[in-house]
């Protein structure tokens, strides 16, 4: 769920289209718009907080065969928040799991890894060497 | 006292019109896309998410543009929309030692586990105008090296706190977590109520208060801690599921403020700290935030209050600039009555002080 919540509708609905046997599905509840309180902490470990809300789109489905689907994804786009509960339907099915991961799961994994690796290392880049200058007689 | 007025439609209406063609601007100049709001101005999508305490680019991307750059009017814009939506729930409390950092500097220790990171920042640049700017120039790309993969990076305050000198944050899980948006506040406020106030405070209120405290209006001595700059994951459990899920990865900036403390009866002397935590990177506003929350800690350390800064009724009542616009703006609506009351009270006064003095001179 954290991948296919960080990913963006585009690249989900490619590798969804790209699945072969889709299985039919309806809404249990339609994608909805709302919010998240985000909670922080005094200090970063203390006392609990009301930080500010966030926007949160939600989706339920079932798929023709049986079995449903959850999705909560930050911001407003409800396709999102429907491809989201879709593959998490389908990853609910034994069968289908692990074909799902490979197929879905894995390569936004791997562009999320090699974003952030991007970011890691130019954020590397501006790491201080500190150097003492020697004072010489 | 307001006085239902008409006959200002026409001129409301046309001055809406005439509104809209000012916010375009000349035709002639391309129209401003909310994706290069978003990119190229960032840092005011930021500010509008932190203070309008709303976390959508997009939309603050929108509100900017509605408001013509008047950040303020996007802050209130923002907080408007949000009353349209409905609240899922809370989410776990974000853990920001597990952020990603893109940037993170401390001024107390130089060499600290994880190093100093300097990322994305204006400090050290000159403040000269770049002139190549007004051009259209792809800039230079950024440096990469390898990062060392895995290499943690340690609160400061962690740090401190091996040795025990500085004060241990208590979680204080069954406490409830207070909420100005659904209660209004009362006084005196907790912790968690005065974090979220000034979280979505106004900068430039929060900033002149925590300028103040470094001035000697309160002084307690600030040690920038730790500043990291990044992206956490939002945890959210759903009831319908009963298990946490990441709903997304948001960006956050957190300073961890040290400070100088005596002392007291009951507490042994020891460094006391002060937190400010924003959406996106609004690090000058989370450094004055923390100033303002050590400052308004002054009663639970026992020291004195003396200062505006500590005075949580008075920080705590003026730092939200959506109630501070609205409260002065409003002058700006019909106070006809209010004023010939007001003119009927001068005109008597007037005639009355004339009177005595004429009255004195015949003496």
């Amino acid at each position: 769920m954290a991948v296919l919540a960080k990913a963006s509708a585009e690249a989900i609905e490619a590798l969804w289209s790209a699945l072969p046997d889709r299985p039919a599905w309806t809404h249990l509840r339609p994608p909805e718009i709302g919010m998240v309180m985000v909670r922080a902490r005094a200090g970063g470990a203390g006392q609990r907080f009301n930080m500010g809300e966030m926007t949160v789109t939600r989706c339920v489905v079932r798929l023709a065969g049986g079995g449903t689907g959850h999705a909560y994804v930050a911001g407003r786009d409800g396709r999102h928040a429907e491809l989201a509960a879709l593959i998490d339907a389908l990853m609910q099915i034994p069968a289908r799991r692990d074909e799902v991961r490979r197929s879905v799961i894995d390569p936004l994994a791997a562009t999320q890894a090699e974003a952030r690796a991007r970011v890691a290392r130019r954020t590397a880049a501006t790491k201080v060497d500190f150097f003492t200058m020697v004072r010489g007689d | 006292m307001y006085v239902a007025v008409k006959g200002g439609e026409r001129a409301i209406e046309n001055a809406h019109k005439l509104l809209a063609e000012e916010r375009r601007g000349d035709p002639a100049t391309p129209e401003i896309a909310l994706s290069q709001i978003d990119e190229q101005l960032s840092l005011a999508v930021d500010r509008v998410m932190t203070e309008g305490s709303l976390y959508d680019r997009a939309l603050a991307a929108l509100a900017i543009k509605q408001a013509r750059g008047d950040l303020i009017e996007a802050i209130f814009l923002l907080r408007a929309y949000r009353t349209t939506l409905t609240r899922f729930g809370a989410s776990d409390p974000i853990d920001t030692a597990k952020m990603t950092i893109r940037r993170r500097i401390s001024a107390t220790y130089k060499d600290l586990p994880g190093g100093q990171v300097l990322g994305p920042t204006f400090d050290y640049t000159h403040r000269l105008l770049d002139f190549s700017l007004a051009d259209e120039a792809a800039p230079a790309l950024a440096a990469e090296v390898p990062a060392e993969p895995g290499s943690a990076m340690p609160r400061v305050a962690d740090l401190l706190n091996q040795e025990g000198l500085i004060e241990e944050e208590a979680p204080g899980e069954d406490a409830a977590v207070g909420d100005v948006t659904r209660n209004a506040m009362t006084l005196p406020a907790n912790r968690d109520v005065r974090l979220q106030l000034l979280a979505r405070g106004d900068e430039g209120f929060v900033l002149a208060l925590g300028y103040s405290t470094q001035r000697g209006y309160g002084r307690n001595h600030p040690f920038a801690g730790e500043i990291r700059l990044g992206e956490v994951a939002v945890e959210f459990t759903p009831p319908e599921l009963g298990f946490p899920v990441t709903i997304g990865e948001i960006t956050v900036t957190e300073c961890q403020m040290i400070n100088q403390f005596k002392g007291s009866a009951e507490r042994p002397p020891q460094f006391t700290r002060g937190y400010g935590i924003s959406f996106g990177h609004c690090e000058r506003k989370t450094m004055a935030m923390a100033n303002v929350d050590r400052a308004l800690r002054a009663d639970d350390l026992g020291e004195e209050v003396t200062a505006p800064a500590q005075d949580e009724e008075f920080v705590l009542y003026h730092c939200d600039n959506v109630e501070a616009s609205g409260f002065v703006q409003h002058l700006k609506l019909p106070h006809y009555v209010d004023f010939q009351s007001e003119l009927d009270i001068v005109r008597r006064l007037r005639a009355d002080f004339e009177a005595r003095r004429t009255g004195e001179a015949a003496e």
